[in-house]
């Protein structure tokens, strides 16, 4: 149990750390930095999903690969899309795809919900990799990146992979903090309560379908902002980005970091990418060694690497 | 206590059943509640009691016959639909959310009549007519001081109070209650016991209920269910005199 004090100065601490990166390291650690940030926004709106409402998706990289894709397909070839169009188009996208897809897989649970999700998300997988729409197996190249000028006057350059790392470091923040909010609103205290008891709360006057519907849709959107910052760091889509690889990753880092904790997602985004370096370093096989190491975590944390430091180290319940 | 016929009928059937296979759990039963009153339903296991509760929260969907809230047909609605019309259920096994304080079972209950909770912005514990609502029905309920206990470390008895508690602060003017006194002690029993008393001034509460001294204290009708159908109907007098009745449940012993 750590005491405020020592939490207030881990906190300040990482603060720091990650506003003097980027003036400190070289451009290897910030883009991973980068990259790590990205995938802890998909993880956070994954753990909005399984963690808090308690649906387990194995489809979630669907909404992000297809942000992704929205980006490339409306970049110019060699010219920058407007990031003021193009970043509310992708999201519009990847909002309006999870609520096609959640009216037809929520209507499942359990096991099923799981099978519709794999369903949906290899349906979308193929789509990109087996047909000529968007480049096929090899995907398309973003060759310029969107430029985020306003009346001509340019915030910030996503050439600048300082500028992009502080740009993904704000929408991290955010991110975490809407969700924050959220969870604390009577909308976030319904979804909890679904996961506990759906029954009970069908019972109290809830239409469940709904909040699980939105649910979806705002789990889906973010993982879109996620996709969409992706595409724009490697300036490349691929159907990758939409397959079931992608989205049993987030479910491994989401267990390995804890579930239904918001900050679990952060620190198993960031162990996963600094684990593979480190195994990458040490054998050819090491694959093997990350799998004996999640292994290892499930088995004695069970609530994820966050057991380590939160008091309960399980999820956080409401408690009024 | 209320003569019957003079008051507003709030919740009727009309040959209500359904079947579960060959086996008809409930059998054309019609019966009636009205405000101000408290209609309890007896019967050995298996009579099919709680069924009759869950058709009419709409947990299960009848086979047959029609299900009638004052004027409105809601036969076959959803629950949720059912309970926003101002009906209220309790649950025989305890239903409630264990991880969950007390407090924020009878909040989410409470929080239920807000026109829509797809709210985001303010925190829940914000909205005062919600939180007023869920410590009335706490107190209600018997656990007042209780409110910041998780559940799950509640006694047994105590998490009865909860389901009851949970009932009441969705504000409901029908209560269909499913052996509320399962499983508590004398003195929670009396407590609750005394709480019917008091509801039944501005409610219509349907009782099933096995402990016959608290049926007898509270209810002004009764209904005696055997094998899915209705066995008997009347004053607990009526009933109490009920030859057929006394052999099939009640048994010789006189209920005092």
């Amino acid at each position: 149990m750590a005491s405020r004090g020592v939490r207030l100065a881990v906190l300040g601490a990482l603060a720091v750390a990650l506003v003097a990166l980027p003036f400190v390291a070289d451009k290897f650690y910030v883009q991973l930095a980068t990259k790590v940030l990205i995938l802890a926004i998909f993880v956070m709106s994954l753990d909005l999903l399984v963690g808090y409402t308690g649906l387990a998706s194995l489809g979630h990289a669907a909404f992000y690969g297809f942000a992704g894709y929205l980006l490339a397909l409306i970049t110019p070839q060699y010219e920058a899309a407007s990031l003021w169009t193009s970043l509310p188009i992708a999201l519009a996208g990847s909002a309006l795809l999870a609520l096609v897809i959640g009216t037809m897989v929520l209507r499942t649970s359990g096991i099923y919900f799981i099978m519709a999700t794999l369903a949906f998300g290899e349906m979308l997988f193929h789509v990109f990799h087996d047909t000529s729409i968007a480049g096929g197996s090899d995907g398309i190249y973003i060759y310029v990146r969107p430029v985020a000028t306003i009346f001509g006057w340019l915030p910030f350059d996503f050439e600048k992979f300082t500028h992009f790392y502080f740009v993904v470091l704000v929408a991290t923040l955010g991110v975490y903090a809407v969700l924050r909010n959220i969870l604390d609103s009577p909308f976030g205290r319904v979804i909890v309560g679904i996961r506990v008891n759906e029954q009970r709360m069908r019972s109290l006057g809830y239409h469940t379908f709904r909040y699980k519907l939105a649910c979806f849709v705002l789990a889906g959107t973010l993982a879109g902002l996620a996709g969409y910052l992706a595409a724009v760091q490697f300036g490349v889509v691929n159907p990758d980005m939409l397959g079931f690889h992608l989205s049993a990753s987030g479910l491994m880092m989401l267990i390995l970091g804890g579930m239904g904790t918001l900050v679990g997602p952060v620190i198993g985004a960031a162990a996963m990418m600094v684990l593979e370096l480190v195994f990458q370093g040490i054998s050819e096989h090491w694959l093997l060694l990350m799998g004996g190491f999640i292994v290892l975590v499930v088995l004695v944390l069970p609530h994820g690497l966050i057991g380590i430091v939160s008091r309960r180290g399980a999820r956080e319940d409401p408690h009024g | 206590m209320a003569e019957p016929g003079a008051r507003e009928s709030v919740l009727s059937t009309e040959a209500l059943s359904r079947r579960f296979g060959g086996l008809a759990a409930v059998d054309r039963v019609s019966i009636e509640c009205r405000m101000g009153e408290v209609h309890a339903v007896i019967g050995p296991n298996g009579a099919g009691k709680t069924t009759l509760i869950n058709l009419l929260s709409g947990d299960l969907a009848p086979s047959g016959g029609r299900v009638f809230l004052r004027d409105r047909e809601i036969t076959g609605l959803r629950p949720d639909q059912i309970s926003r019309l101002g009906v209220g259920r309790s649950y025989q096994k305890t239903n409630v959310f264990l991880p969950f304080t007390a407090f924020e079972n009878a909040r989410l209950a409470a929080q239920s009549r807000l026109p829509t909770s797809m709210r985001f912005l303010r925190s829940a514990r914000t909205y005062r007519e919600v939180n007023e609502a869920a410590e009335r029905a706490l107190a209600q309920a018997g656990l007042r001081g209780r409110e910041g206990v998780p559940v799950a470390a509640l006694s047994h008895g105590e998490q009865r109070q909860v389901e009851i508690a949970m009932t009441l602060a969705t504000g409901p003017s029908l209560l269909l209650l499913d052996e509320p006194l399962a499983g508590m002690g004398a003195e929670e029993s009396a407590r609750i016991v005394e709480l019917l008393r008091k509801l039944v001034t501005d409610h219509a509460i349907l009782l099933v209920e096995h402990d016959m001294d608290a049926v007898f204290a509270v209810a002004s009708v009764l209904t005696v269910m055997v094998n899915g159908t209705v066995l008997a109907s009347g004053t607990p007098a009526a009933i109490r005199g009920n030859a057929e009745v006394q052999q099939a449940y009640l048994g010789a012993e006189e209920p005092h």
